[in-house]
């Protein structure tokens, strides 16, 4: 925290010479060894030093496929494939890429559902929270470029419905997709800067968490509590040994399910289709971004409809940015004093909602938005036809045997034909946009009311009585271990 | 600077600083220094806009006695999809008929086709663009087994319909399949560009 003193203590020559000239040791000391924190950290907040390994698992499998991929059109595919036959473990270093994508977005999600829950986005860690939304940007944008590599069919069409939602936007929107394009089209221009992009982008973001630390080590860490140190030595202790070891034995465990993806299950995060070479020609029948971008995917289908000017293309590229942009202003829009939802028993519950309705908002992504999630009714069959005055007519009917005699019926010249209707239905769509109401409310009408209106519950007067027993004394200090 | 001078004032050494004169060089030099940023970060942005190699090979022949009638040609021009549809009678027949029904993009067939070197309109080839006009996918045809509830196309992406003029009739596109820029070059041959 910003008020500790240092406690390093250069010892032998070298290190005294070192310190004089770039104190970079006792940087260290200080920020990762002897750093206060508060003692009552659970396992929801090693999620931080997971997500540091998984940042550095992509650099390292990154620069080393780089070694061997190659970015234009007529090679990408078939060096993709020379990776996983011909280059030495090159199966393990771009599965491991691949699933690491993957691991590193459970791993984002759940670092900031922990963060939204024991509200660590509070004064005074607006800034760290606005860094982990800025990282967390770069992160979508990361992963949709490196997406785009293998040039796969997935790759080319779902960079061109993206790349097209720019092109919604009024006046200036075709000229910049042309520009992010540079052709008429997805081609060996965009591919060849989506590689350069997608080199760069991990970098930025290990910028943005070398900033993402200093502003975590200023305040120093939230607490499940939500309550701040009042006594550096009642209520915290060294992060070295306590929080290297508890990050570390959390790390095992996740790196355990992360092996366990890479050597049992490498494709079943992502889709067949792109297994097969880009075709500008043919397009997938269900083009569907990867798992942790479906949420998103699905705020932007929702919108169906116009409002006054803006049509309903543009409403939904609106709504999907929105749904991340309200994060970076989440701050001050939850207006409670109290930080953690431990002692806030309403706003829990919207919370547990709020999470359920992700999740079924990344289903809704998924799935066709016009399926069913359950039926209303039975499908009909509909027998369409021209009349005898010229007007286009249509009878429906249950049973098939009707429906056949009636069309057997009518004259041919009255052109009959027979389809069917389906049933009507809770679609998804309706599923999906009831959840972005949803999602967007528990941010911009349930967070700013519910703190003016709900009665928190008491909070500990600080962090050593909430996790000691009542009636045990509370001046115990805890001493690392020899 | 630490301390606030105006005009004409003695420096800390008792030495006659003007500071205009000053306040002068430190505008000038932020002024160019920021004009040669502008003027360097202007190449790095435009580099990005379509080479001119990329922009030669923005046109394309393409000869439309090889496409049987009730099919179509696929083309790429600068690696955008083309559909060039060989319509039958009836189809064309039911385009005309539509032209009075409620659409969303209301457009006359006629408006869709161009005429041939003769001058006259070739009712039977249709070409428009293969992008969806809802989020770019690339429609199915008579030759992938699906022309949709009105006969034309449908996007298998968001389930939109088109007709046998590449109307839009049903589902999430907003507007009809666009007619590029062609002409007839010869009776058999058309030169599409973008």
């Amino acid at each position: 925290m910003s008020g500790h003193v240092s406690t390093y203590e250069p010892k032998s020559g070298f290190t005294k010479w070192l310190d004089a000239r770039l104190p970079i040791v006792r940087l260290a000391h200080d920020s990762f060894v002897d750093f206060p924190t508060p003692k009552n950290l659970n396992y929801w907040y090693t999620f931080g030093g997971i997500l540091a390994v998984c940042l550095m698992v992509q650099i390292i499998t990154g620069i080393v496929l780089a070694m061997h991929y190659t970015s234009t059109v007529d090679q990408a595919f078939a060096s993709v494939e020379r990776i996983m036959r011909d280059v030495p473990y090159g199966w393990l270093l771009r599965y491991t890429h691949a699933v690491g994508a993957s691991m590193f977005f459970l791993a984002v999600y759940i670092h900031m559902f922990r963060g939204l829950y024991y509200g660590s986005y509070k004064a005074p860690r607006e800034v760290l929270w606005i860094l982990g939304c800025v990282i967390f940007l770069l992160m979508m944008a990361t992963a949709f470029l490196g997406y785009m590599l293998p040039w796969g069919q997935m790759s080319l069409h779902g960079a061109n419905v993206i790349l097209n939602l720019f092109g919604a936007i009024p006046l200036i929107g075709e000229p910049i997709k042309i520009w992010l394009q540079g052709g008429p089209s997805v081609g060996n221009a965009t591919l060849q800067r989506f590689f350069s992009l997608h080199y760069l982008l991990p970098f930025m973001i290990a910028g943005v968490v070398i900033l993402h630390v200093w502003a975590l080590h200023v305040p120093g860490n939230n607490n499940p509590t939500g309550v701040e140190v009042k006594d550096v030595k009642k209520d915290t202790v060294p992060f070295h040994p306590y929080y290297t070891v508890k990050d570390a034995f959390a790390i095992v465990l996740f790196l355990g399910v992360f092996a366990a993806f890479v050597f049992y299950a490498p494709n079943v995060l992502g889709h067949a289709d792109n297994y097969i070479e880009a075709n500008p020609l043919v397009t997938p029948a269900h083009i569907v971004p990867e798992w942790y971008l479906l949420p998103f995917y699905a705020i932007l289908r929702a919108i169906t409809f116009d409002i006054g000017p803006i049509d309903a293309k543009l409403l939904g590229v609106i709504a999907m940015f929105a749904s991340i942009g309200v994060l970076f202003v989440l701050p001050w829009l939850d207006t409670s004093k109290v930080r953690s939802l431990r002692y806030r028993p309403v706003a829990k519950q919207f919370f547990l909602i709020f999470v359920a309705a992700c999740l079924l908002l990344g289903l809704c992504g998924a799935k066709n938005p016009d399926d069913a999630v359950f039926s209303l009714g039975s499908e009909k069959l509909v027998v369409s036809y021209t009349d005898a005055d010229g007007v286009a007519s249509e009878r429906t009917f249950g049973e098939y045997s009707e429906a056949v005699a009636f069309e057997d019926s009518l004259p041919s010249a009255q052109n009959p034909s027979m389809s069917v209707k389906p049933a009507p239905a809770f679609t998804f769509l309706t599923l999906g946009q009831l959840l972005t109401l949803y999602y967007f409310a528990y941010f911009l009408v349930i967070l700013p009311w519910l703190g003016l209106k709900e009665r928190p519950k008491k909070e500990p007067e600080s962090i050593a009585k909430s996790v000691l027993p009542k009636g045990r004394n509370t001046s115990l200090v805890a001493v690392p271990a020899e | 600077m630490s301390e606030v001078q105006t005009g004409t004032d003695t420096g800390h050494g008792g030495e006659h600083v003007d500071e205009e004169r000053r306040d002068f060089i430190h505008i000038m030099t932020g002024a160019t220094a920021a004009a040669g940023v502008v003027m360097f970060a202007w190449p790095l942005i435009d580099q990005m806009n379509p080479a001119l190699d990329t922009k030669a090979l923005s046109s394309l022949d393409v000869d439309i006695s090889k496409i049987p009638l009730g099919g179509e040609a696929r083309v790429l021009v600068g690696g955008q999809p083309f559909l060039i549809r060989h319509r039958t009678e009836r189809e064309i027949a039911k385009a005309r008929e539509e032209d009075s029904v409620q659409m969303r993009d209301p457009e006359p067939d006629e408006e869709r086709l161009i005429p041939g070197p003769d001058g006259n309109l070739r009712p039977e080839i249709l070409v428009v663009s293969g992008a969806c006009t809802h989020l770019g996918c690339v429609p199915v045809g008579p030759a992938q087994g699906n022309v949709g509830d009105y006969g034309g196309w449908y996007c298998p992406c968001h389930g939109s319909h088109y007709d046998t003029s590449g109307r839009i009739r049903k589902g999430p596109a907003p507007t009809n399949l666009p007619v590029p820029d062609y002409r007839y070059i010869s009776d058999t041959v058309i030169q599409i560009s973008l």
